[in-house]
């Protein structure tokens, strides 16, 4: 097999995690996950012709496949975040073979391990809000006044660029692009306190989503706490 | 529970039935853009480990796809939007997302600071405001 595949990376969780549910990967194979210790990588075997840094650039500048390879490894830490804390790696994370797996899990380990903990037992929010141009300063106030309460209901929260006007079809700009982490158990009063805030407010659009997986929250440390 | 008309759900898990109209954007500016980052170059080689990381930004930096989908993050920032559109791109960007990112935060936190429930809250900075104003176009 050497030579012909490479291994995608998915996510790091627990070594403990029950099995993982069958779901294909990016380039339809099924998952396996790779071992150190405590930790362990779901990984997939991709076909080294289609994920090699060469066909993977044309493929990622192709709307098409771009869609594809990110709703198929979406799918996948979707899957896994139902039955375990998942820590996502960054899209296109493909090392050569399963010691180099090994590798990056031993390198890793404390890093890994804290993300998992920050992440275990929670779920990302995305909050997005949008007001028609003529009254933005008014709702700029207001969004900001929103985003403060929410923030005091999770653990943590990120802020996204905002989404251009293109991508929504609306015209009113997006005041708005937050990511708010926390405990599974929140998710109903999280949606309460949201839906609350629409009402209270007309003349925003308010979108809820999730629960996400913690993408938002696996990457960097900043806005965590401390 | 039923929503009021101001709040839409725009999405993703919920009991599976959703999850196909998960908007492509969400997805990506997750995918893409967060999650754990092993390396950032292509073919590094990292503690023995050989890696295959992509530039992901680069990769979108076909720009009219990335426009398509929305993703213009660097058409915010002039000394990205001027025509530079080749190479090393990324790292600029990265710089910019998280220059914008301590620029949104500390936005609100200025404003968090002064806002009382009584009197009108401080209309935002010029800066701000011209910026947002921007984005709307």
């Amino acid at each position: 097999m050497t030579g012909e595949v490479l291994c995608y990376v998915y996510a790091i969780v627990d070594a403990s995690a029950p099995p993982l549910e069958a779901v294909p990967g990016v380039d339809g194979t099924d998952l396996h996950t790779v071992e150190v210790s405590e930790l362990a990588a779901v990984v997939s075997l991709v076909d080294r012709g289609r994920f090699n840094a060469e066909s993977l650039q044309a493929a990622l500048a192709d709307l098409g496949r771009l869609e594809q390879i990110a709703r198929a490894h979406h799918r996948v830490i979707e899957t896994i975040a139902r039955q375990t804390p998942v820590a996502p790696l960054r899209m296109a994370t493909i090392l050569w073979d399963e010691p180099g797996v090994v590798a990056l899990l031993e390198a890793n380990r404390s890093s890994f391990t804290q993300v998992l903990e920050r992440i275990r037992g929670r779920e990302e929010w995305g909050v997005k809000a949008y007001a028609a141009p003529e009254s933005e300063v008014a709702a700029l106030n207001a969004v900001q006044a929103i985003h403060a309460g929410l923030t005091a209901k999770a653990t943590d929260t990120r802020l996204h660029p905002p989404q251009s006007a293109q991508l929504s079809r609306l015209r009113q700009p997006m005041l708005l692009n937050a990511a708010y982490l926390l405990d599974a158990a929140d998710g109903v009063t999280f949606t309460a306190a949201v839906a609350g805030q629409a009402t209270a407010h007309p003349e925003l659009r308010i979108e809820l989503s999730g629960p996400w997986p913690p993408y938002s929250f696996a990457g960097d440390d900043e806005g965590a706490t401390g | 529970m039923a929503l009021p008309d101001g709040l839409v759900r725009s999405n993703t898990a919920g009991p599976p039935a959703g999850q196909r109209t998960t908007n492509l954007a969400d997805i990506l500016e997750r995918v893409l853009d967060k999650g754990i980052v092993i390396a950032g170059d292509i073919r590094v080689n990292l503690l023995d480990i050989e890696l295959l990381t992509i530039k992901i930004r680069l990769l979108i930096a076909s720009v009219d796809k990335a426009r398509e989908i929305g993703i213009d993050w660097w058409e915010r920032d002039p000394s990205l939007s001027s025509g530079h559109r080749d190479l090393d791109r990324e790292n600029l960007d990265r710089e910019y997302l998280d220059r914008e990112n301590k620029a949104l935060r500390e936005r609100i936190e200025a404003l968090e600071a002064v806002a009382t429930p009584i009197e009108p809250a401080r209309a935002p900075s010029r800066a701000a405001r011209s910026r947002s104003a921007e984005n709307g176009q």
